[in-house]
This record gives C-alpha cells, structure tokens and sequence, in this order.
C-alpha cells in the first residue's frame, strides 16, 4: 500500500478556499493536545484561548490593535513572497521604521504641531524602506541570499534600538530607566473609540485594498504574479527582476516601518528597548496563513493577533506559560503549508502489484 | 542517401529468427487522465535492432521505462527470455542484463565520468579498477572517455558515449535507445550506428525509439508502431516506405507543407546581426562569435543546429533579453542591441522561445493572462493607465483559439493544463495574430504532435508569404528542409554563411556542425 | 592569557562547526533547512531540562539529539512527503521550536527572575567551570573535529557519499536510476537534525551552563551562512566557524577592556560579519555556480 501525490491539471479553487480554514481547524485540534500534555483542562483552554477574546468588545479592540501591524507588515510581505523574494527581516525593518519615525518627537520635541505626526509617518516609512533596501541591494548587486542577510540585520536593528535607547536618547527625567521620552500629543497617533485603537487600524484596511487592486487589476500586480512564477517568462515579458526586487523590498519595508512607527507613537507612546513581540515574523505566518492574499490577510491577521490575545488570557486565568502563542502560530504555519500542498496535489492510494494483475486504484 | 547508407540497409534487412528475448503482452500506463499505454504488445528477438516508433506522445518513453523498471505498469506482462518477469527497479532491470541509454540523459553534472558510471552500476566500490575498464572498453568501441573528466565540461556527444559505456559495461542483453541521434551530427549519428550494429552482431539486442523514418530504414532489423498509446503494427522498415511508415505513426495522410511561390531574395532586411558576439553568461553558457545574418522580408531562413552551440543565447540576444551592443542588432535598420524586448517588439517583431512552459508562457496563469505576457506594451488595447483590461484580453483568447485550433477542455484554462501542441499552437498564434514583421522562432515544434506541427509550419510559410521576414532556429533537419528558403547552421557560437535550401544537403549541414561553421563564418 | 582567550574560541566555535556540518550534509543532498535555529535551541532546552532531570549530562546530550532528530523529522515529513514549499517550512520549524523552547525552558529555569537580556550573545565571562561539564566541553570539542573528518570521508570517499551528492545535484538522474530520493534525503534531514540538536546541548550545558530564553541567538543562521561560506565542503567549515568563533570573542574582550566603544555595536559585530562574508562568497559568480548543489531547495515529485 502506497500513498502518491498526484499533480493536478489545475490549480483546485475548492482547495485554495478550504486549505486556510482546514489548517486552522486541525490547530484547533493541536492546541487542545497541549492544553491536555500540560495538564490543562482542553475544553477550557479553547474557550479562554480562541472564544472568549471575542466576547468582550475592551479585547476586541486589543485584537484590532494587535492586528494592525501584523496585517501591514503581511501585505508588504506578500508581495515580496509571490515575487520570490524571501524577505524575512520585517521585523528589523520594522524597529528601524520605529527609530526614524521617532527620530523628531525625540529629537526635536518642541517641533510640536499639526505637521509632526504625518512627517514621523513618512519617516518611518522610508527608514523601514532603507533597511528593507540593504538585502535587497546586496541580492542585486551580488547575488546574495537575501534570507540570511534580511535576517542578520533584524539583530542589528534590535541591538540600535537598545544602544539608542539606553543611551543617547535615553529620556534624562526617566528615573535611569532605559525608555525615551514620552511623546508629545502631537506625536500620538488619534485614538478611535474607548480602548487603545487607533487610525493605525483603518490605515491598515487602506493598505488592503489598495493592494488587492493593484495585485489583481494592474499590470504591476501582474508583474509580480509573473516573476515569482517564472521568472523567465517575466524577463520575456520584458519585466526586470531586480527592479521587482527593490520594489519589492523597498515596499515591504516602507510597510514595516510604518507600522512600527504606529506602534511607538500610538501604542507605546516612546521608544522602548523591545516594541515587539514578534510581529515581524508572526506577519511571516499572517502572509501565508492569508495564501499571499491581502483579504485573506486581513482576516488571517485578525486570526494570529487573536492567538496573541489568547495566549495572555490562558497565562493569566489557567497559568499556562503565555509562549503558547508562539507554539500554536508556529503549528499553523506547518498546517497551512501542509493543506496547500493539496491545491496542487492530489492523494492516491496505490497497491503495489505482485505479479499480473489489475491493482486496485482509488482516488482522494 | 549515402553509399554507406545502402550497404547497411542491404545487411539489415532480415529479421534474424533467434528466439524471442523481451515479450510484453497488454502492458498499461496511466497517468491521472492520460492513458499513455494503452495494452500495448512488443517482442524483441535476440541480436536484433528493434525500432519503436511513433510520433511524440505516443508513449514510446513511457513504455520502456517499463522494461527499465523506472516506472510500473498498471496491466500486462513481460516475459524475458521465456520466463515471466516482475521489473521493479532499475537495479533489477540491469540484473536482467537490460541496460538504457536515456534521451534527456541521466547524468550528474558536478562529477566526474567514473563516479557517474559507478552510481549506474550496483555494485561498483574501486574506484580506479572501474576506471581502467572505462578506458578499455570505451576506447574499444570506438567511443573514448577520460574517466576523470567532470561531466560539466564536456559537450554533449561526448556525454551520450558515457550512457553507452555505461550500459556496455554491465554486458547487457538489450540496451534500450531513447531518440540517441536527436543530439547528435550526421557523422556523430553514423558512428553510433556502427558501434549498434557491432553490439547485435555480438548477440546483444537493442530497442531504439525513434521518430526519424531514415535512420530507422537504415539500422534496424524489425519495427513497432504505437500511436495514441496503442499498439498500431509491426513490420521489416526496409520494405516500407517512408510514407508508409508515417501513414502508420500518424494514422492520416501525412499533408506536407506548401512552399508557396518562392521569393526570389531580394526583399528589403528586416533583421540584421552584425559582428553579433557576446561572452557566456554562466560557466555553462556558450559565447556568441561575430554572428552576421541578414534576414529580409518574405524569406524563411532556418538555421540549423545540434542543442547547445548558442541557439538561446542567440535567441535571447535578438529578442532583446540579453543586451549586447547596441549595433550588433538592428531592426528595419535601427540599431538596438541595447534596448529591451518590448521595444522590439513595438517595431513589430515577434518572438516565440523554445521552452512553452516557463518562458514562452506561465504555467499557472490562464491563457488569456499569457496574452498579456507578450502583448502588454504594444498598443493591443489590453492595459489602460495601468490597469490590465480582462475582457480584451478574453477577446483574444478566443480568437487565437479559433484561428489556430487551440483545443482545450473548457475555457481559458491555466496553460499547463493544454498539451505540448495545443499550448504551441495558443504560443506561436499569440505572436502570429499581431501580424508582425519578423518573427523569431527557436524550435516551433519541439515535443508537438504531427497535426499541430504541420499547421505550426504551414503558418511560418505563410506569414513569410505574406511579406515578413521569418527566422526559425530548429534541431529538426526534416522540418528545416519543409520550411526554409535559406539554410545556416550554428556550431559553438559561430554561424555559417546561409546557402540556398534547394543546394544544401544534409551531408554539408552535418560538416559545418562539426566546425565548418567557423570556418564559413557568415560576413552578412 | 592567549590559552584563555584561545578556550574561549574553542567553546565559541564549537556549536557553530556541529551545527553547519549537519546542515552541510542535508544541503549537499538537495534539501535547504531553515529551521537549524529552532532544532538548536530545542537541542538546548531539551538537553538542558534531561540533564537537570536525571543529574546525568550525558543522558541530556542524548535527549538533546533526540530533540533535534525529531524537531527535523516533522521538517522532513513536509518537504519531502507533502512536498512543501522548504524556505516557508523552515521558518515554520524556527518558530515552533522558539516558541516550544520558550515553553518547556520557562518550566524548568532554575534562578527564578534572571532574564538577560534577549537577541544578546550570553554573557561569557560567567562561565563557572564544573568538572562534569568541563568534561563534556573537552569531549564535544573533539567530537566536532571527528564529525567534520567522518562527514568528510562519508562524502567523498564511500558509496553512501556518492549516491547523496549525486541526489543534490540531479534527483530526475537519481531516481531514474533507481535510487530512493526521499530516503536519502530524510537520512540526511535526520543527521542534520542530530547535529543541530547536539549543538543546541552544548550551549545549554557546556558553553552557559544554564537556560535562557533564545540562547542561541541567531547561531543557527549563522550556521547556514556558514555552509555557503564554506562552499559545502567539510574542511571550510571548520575556518568559517573557528573564524567567527573568533569575531565573537573578539567582541566580548574588547568590551571587558573598556574600550569605550558601544557594546551593543561589538555585539552586532558578529552579524555584520557574516553578512559581509555571505556578499563576498556570492559575488563570485563561477564559485557559487560550481560548487552550490544543483538541485538545493528544488521541490521533487516523482513519476511513478
């Protein structure tokens, strides 16, 4: 007995829509094991983890405000994977968005009006573009695998952002404590309704549909569609790819460093040797969990960012360790690579033949 | 035909009676939907040349992969010498004394000769006895190798006589060829029909799959037919007619291309090449040599070569994805060997590469997508400030479709899920529907089967007919001859000077492959 | 004085050299393994919770190995019976095993409240030299150069060697004729996976003899970059690693002297390194095509 995977003549659209919520579901089916393996009652652990968060409108926002950057950070990633560039410093690009956005609120904090927060806006943006340019550069320019060295700027990123803020621009009336100054209300992001969201979060929804229309209705998005499937093809349809893997990079970092940005002056309200637990490399499951999607990285950010609410509430209320979180993203992201198999593939189950004989062949 | 050709003939024209050695009876393979074997028969009698034959598609690799135990059959049996055989790998197969000399050779670029020959083998562990018989036996047969040469760096007839010394050296009872000579010069192919005729006269059969009706009148003692996958007839090739032996494969009369009237040259240069030399882009790349070619308007010039000697790379210099300097290449007289394949393409130049799946279109995108892949910046109305214009785009999809009878299951389908002659037919339609001055086209009927391929070539007549200039760069010598007006060969980067198809011949075709091309380097 | 600073190197360079030399054998197959940094670290906790469990080091390396092997064989299951995509599935293996790490290490941290901090190379200096463990640090030591020299001679020497370097550069070739691809390749996963794990341990039990949350630190990236470094041969791994091992101890003595230099930028010193290194590798083109296994990353579906 054998099982074979089969190469379908197309891609399934049944598959493509029901991978995301099978991967989801046998998480679903993991995490009540852990809860089991640590001790915990299962049923309750779901409940705490997945359900409740929903029920309290105080969480729901904490769910938006969590989503936000993750689902920022995804879009620019999306891009980057469907063109085959394996950006995997967001989070560095991230933190070096956060320290340019933040540099004139720090710096300069009399420069106090109207202009200050667009300005750390732009800024942020465009240092997160620069650290997203490094990689990019050094793969054009050198062929360099972009993988690793996005990667090792993340820990240069996190290293600045500790000196800075443990020294230089350690906030001199803070008691010694390593953190910026507090910013000015100019160089807070508004706040919408009674919790901590912000208009980081329709910016967000924006980025969203701004990038579904231009992945799905233009000749750019075409671009990218094509390059990170045949990149030969791109080249014949007169497309450069390292002009789409600046682009790329350079969005996804502009991205990035936009939403770090947000998090300080809206969340954080200062500089903080950690700003983050993670988003840039959850925004990597976010992207995928989403099938490189911005839709379905809306809701696949709502989905992650939940299971970070999830986690301080099971840690809270069972005294389950709150890295919990991190195992079931981490398992997700296996579930849905493993159920995308199945819009390409199919499974078959084949009895090996002895001797002359029909074998008996069935389908999945 | 040659001297030499007639004398072969004349000895293999008996089919020696000397016991069955290979019986396959109602062999099936299916692959998803396809039914590549369909209860397929074939007997292979000892010390004989046995040719399989049939168009591309037929299931001639699929088949003996099955004697190689590469693959398993879904029914049937195979007897070997007498007894029913199980074949459930290749190690297996090479026990039985079968050997295969694969088409796409199965060969391992980054080692050397011994090591590659040693992993064919199943027991092989001294390295430098195995050397030692490489060289023995390979200097025998007339086919030497350096069993510490790295296979990346040798050329690719020299890497079809490290499959055979491979197989010979496990002393086979059947070696299985799959398509040998499609790589291959005319004196590269006479010298393997020596050594085949050496190995049957010695007792050892073998199997040679082949579309080429020639060679196959010429070597060999009994042949198969299989069309669709099924068992069409066997028969002595010898007695039979070429147009016989395509009548079987292909199962219709076989309609030849009309040539049209013929133009006399003379028509304006639409394409130029001048001095055309650009140095290897990867280590395993060919240079471009001072190429000169001059292509006019109502002509088909083919040029002629065996894979490997710098046909991409040419194609890739015309069409604009390799730059090069910016006079090497002109377009209605327009230097632009510096500009990038759309703006050739806006001059009304057309390009059709060889690979369909890949490069000529995007396997997972759908066919009206893959139109806008070429025709995105040429002024067809299918983008519009940016935005891609879906319904222009299905417009012409159907029209390609019905114009060049494109067959597919249902509408606008992803591009992988078309067959070879379906999707070239939707490739080279899309270039052809812009009517466009001069087309370029590296292999148009590479793995396509025999009803698309005629119309593919019908349609590179007639567009020259029509007024365009037409280039087609091809491995297939039968095809360049259907089709050309004028005929150069490219061999290690240089291209000869072009000569009238009506005086060419494939023996001076076969010269400048071996290095005549350099010696008549075209000079425009 | 230079033998401390040279032991020093020695501890260093030691995970890092294991550690690529797996993933060396599982690249030179044709299989990319991001997820070296998620099976280190597990390798750490696991090796780390054993030992302090059962009072036995060796049961703890033991179980380290384990982890590792079975963190790469969940990684094997996905790219080579599913078919996954290998980048994505590698930082899924990174990110499970930091966050599984996180888990079982916050159980068994013994100095409750000692938290250094994160994305920080440990603090060397504290190395308390307990004779058991000084044992262990001696023995490992040898054992990486005796891996490099068996992987080394598996290599290039013996069948086993051939059949997997003739995997990574053509699987079509190899499974035409006749050799399993996805057994060679899940042999060379698992091994890739023992080393990662028995690096991991190392860190845990001999190099900081303690448990911190992310220990490792990037090593396991850095371990990868040294696969490319060292052109996939065996020999150069041991430069690329001892080198860095140097870099790293440079930094922490330059910060002991006082050098008035930042010591967050000596700690990046080890990051920018490998960057630099990778640029130089790749810039050469004919190096990295030459030697870079051909088939490396590419997916494999047979026709059966």
């Amino acid at each position: 007995m054998r099982i074979e995977l089969v190469k379908r003549k197309e891609h399934s659209g049944v598959m493509a829509l029901l991978s995301p919520v099978i991967a989801v579901g046998l998480t679903l089916i993991a995490a009540a094991l852990i809860f089991t393996l640590t001790g915990k009652d299962p049923a309750l652990g779901l409940y705490k983890f997945f359900i409740e968060p929903l029920t309290d409108t105080w969480s729901l926002q904490e769910i938006v405000v969590k989503a936000t950057p993750l689902v920022l950070i995804a879009c620019g990633l999306a891009v980057c994977y469907l063109s085959n560039n394996w950006n995997i410093g967001a989070e560095g690009q991230f933190v070096f968005g956060a320290i340019c956005g933040s540099f004139l609120p720090i710096l300069i904090p009399d420069f106090a009006n109207g202009a200050t927060l667009p300005l750390m806006l732009v800024f942020g943006a465009l240092g997160g573009a620069a650290w997203g340019l490094i990689p990019a550069l050094l793969k054009t320019r050198f062929n360099t695998n972009e993988i690793l060295t996005s990667l090792m700027l993340v820990y240069v990123a996190g290293l600045l952002l500790d000196y800075l803020v443990r020294g230089p621009w350690r906030d001199p009336g803070g008691y010694n404590f390593p953190e910026s100054l507090i910013f000015s209300d100019a160089a807070t992001l508004p706040v919408i309704g009674d919790g901590r969201m912000s208009i980081s979060a329709p910016i967000a929804v924006l980025v969203v549909v701004v990038l579904a229309v231009v992945l799905a209705k233009t000749l750019k998005g075409f671009e990218i569609r094509v390059m990170g499937e045949s990149p030969r093809a791109g080249s014949f349809a007169g497309f450069s790819s390292k002009r789409l893997t600046i682009f790329a990079f350079a969005l996804a970092g502009a991205l990035a460093g936009l939403a770090g940005t947000m998090e300080v002056s809206g969340s954080l309200n200062q500089l903080l040797p950690t700003i983050s637990p993670g988003y840039g490399f959850t925004a990597i499951i976010v992207a995928f969990l989403g099938r490189l999607n911005p839709i379905g990285i809306l809701i696949a950010g709502f989905v992650l960012a939940l299971s970070y609410i999830g986690g301080e509430a099971v840690q809270a209320s069972m005294g389950v360790s709150d890295k919990i979180a991190s195992v079931i993203q981490g398992l997700l992201l296996f579930f849905v690579l493993a159920c995308d198999t199945f819009i390409l593939y199919r499974l078959r189950f084949v009895k090996s033949r002895k001797s002359a004989g029909v074998p008996e062949v069935s389908h999945v | 035909m040659s001297m030499a050709g007639e004398e072969h003939r004349a000895a293999a024209s008996v089919r020696s009676e000397t016991g069955t050695l290979l019986d396959a009876r109602g062999l099936t393979k299916r692959f998803g939907d396809i039914l590549a074997n369909d209860r397929v028969d074939l007997a292979i009698n000892k010390g004989e040349i046995h040719a399989l034959l049939g168009e591309n598609g037929a299931g001639k690799s699929t088949l003996v992969k099955m004697f190689y135990g590469s693959l398993e059959p879904d029914a049937g049996t195979i007897s070997w010498q007498g007894k029913p055989v199980s074949i459930n790998s290749p190690a297996e197969a090479r026990a039985l004394g079968i050997g295969m000399v694969f088409q796409h050779f199965s060969l391992f670029e980054a080692l050397s000769v011994v090591e590659n020959i040693a992993l064919a083998l199943s027991d092989a562990r001294d390295m430098k006895a195995l050397a030692r018989r490489i060289e023995e036996v390979s200097t025998d047969y007339g086919l030497p190798l350096d069993p510490n040469s790295i296979v990346a760096d040798l050329p690719v007839g020299i890497r079809q006589r490290i499959e055979i010394v491979r197989c010979l050296l496990q002393e086979p009872q059947l070696i299985i060829m799959d398509e040998p000579t499609s790589v291959l010069t005319p004196q590269e192919a006479d010298r393997l029909f020596l050594t085949l005729q050496r190995l049957a006269s010695e007792g050892c059969a073998v199997l040679y799959i082949s579309h080429r009706l020639e060679e196959v009148q010429r070597i060999c003692h009994h042949a198969t037919i299989l069309r669709h996958g099924q068992f069409v007839s066997e028969c002595d090739p010898s007695k039979e007619t070429p147009a016989s032996l395509a009548r079987m494969m292909v199962g219709t009369e076989v309609v030849g291309v009309s040539l049209g009237a013929h133009q006399a040259t003379g028509g304006t240069v639409r394409l130029g090449l001048s001095n055309l030399s650009a140095k290897a882009s990867t280590p395993f790349a060919t240079e471009l040599r001072n190429i000169n070619l001059n292509v006019r308007a109502g002509e088909v010039i083919a040029i002629a070569g065996v894979a490997g000697n710098g046909q991409g790379e040419l194609f890739d210099a015309i069409s604009g994805e390799m730059r090069v300097d910016n006079d090497m290449v002109r377009f209605d007289d327009v230097a632009c060997g510096h500009k990038g394949v759309n703006w050739r393409r806006r001059k009304n130049a057309a390009f059709v590469p060889e690979e369909r799946l890949g490069h000529g279109a995007v396997p997972g995108l759908k066919l009206s997508e893959n139109i806008v892949l070429t025709r995105h910046s040429t002024r067809d109305g299918l983008t519009g400030a940016g935005f891609v214009s879906t319904t222009k785009a299905g417009e012409l999809e159907q029209r390609i479709k019905k114009n060049y009878d494109v067959r597919m299951s249902h509408d606008d389908p992803e591009a992988r899920s078309l067959s070879g002659g379906n999707l070239q037919k939707f490739v080279v339609g899309r270039e052809l529907d812009r009517k466009p001055g001069v087309l370029v086209v590296n292999q148009p009927t590479w793995g396509v089967d025999a009803g698309a391929a005629a119309l593919i070539r019908q349609a590179l007549i007639d567009l020259a007919r029509e007024g365009s200039a037409v280039l087609v760069i091809s491995q297939d010598l039968d095809e360049i001859f259907e089709i050309a007006d004028r005929i150069a060969v490219i061999s290690r980067g240089y291209l000869s000077e072009p000569e009238d198809a009506y005086t060419m011949t494939r023996e001076r075709i076969g010269l400048l492959m071996a290095g005549g091309a350099e010696e008549n380097a075209g000079a425009a | 004085m230079f033998e401390a600073v040279l032991l020093t190197v020695i501890t260093a360079a030691t995970p890092l050299l294991i550690a690529a030399v797996g993933e060396l054998v599982v690249e030179r197959s044709g299989v990319l393994n991001l997820g070296v940094e998620g099976m280190m670290i597990m390798g750490a906790v696991v090796g780390f919770a054993v030992a302090n469990q059962t009072g036995s080091g060796s049961l703890g390396v033991v179980a380290a190995i384990v982890a590792g092997m079975a963190m790469s064989a969940l990684f094997g299951f996905l790219v080579l019976i599913l078919v996954t995509n290998q980048v994505a599935s590698g930082l899924a293996l990174t990110i499970l095993g930091l966050g599984l790490s996180g888990m079982i290490g916050e159980a068994f941290i013994g100095v409750p409240g000692l938290r250094l901090p994160e994305l920080y190379i440990p603090v060397l200096s504290e190395i308390p030299f307990v004779g058991p463990v000084f044992f262990q640090q001696d023995a490992l030591v040898y054992v990486s150069f005796l891996l490099v020299g068996a992987v080394s001679y598996m290599l290039f020497k013996t069948r086993a060697g051939l059949i997997l370097r003739a995997v990574g550069d053509n699987h079509v070739s190899a499974h035409a004729l006749g050799y399993s691809v996805v057994r060679v390749r899940f042999m060379a996963i698992l091994f890739g996976g023992a080393c990662a794990g028995l690096a991991g341990a190392y860190m845990s039990l001999a190099y900081t003899p303690q448990w911190v949350e992310n220990m490792t630190a990037g090593r396991g990236w850095i371990a990868l970059a040294l696969v490319v470094f060292a052109s996939w041969l065996p020999f150069r791994v041991v430069a690329g690693a001892y080198l860095f091992g140097a870099v790293t101890v440079l930094t922490f003595h330059a910060q002991a002297q006082g050098l008035g230099i930042p010591s967050q930028f000596l700690s990046s010193l080890p990051y920018l390194a490998t960057i630099a290194v990778l640029v130089l590798i790749s810039a050469n083109r004919r190096l990295t095509l030459v030697n870079t296994p051909a088939c490396l990353g590419k997916p494999f579906v047979p026709d059966r």
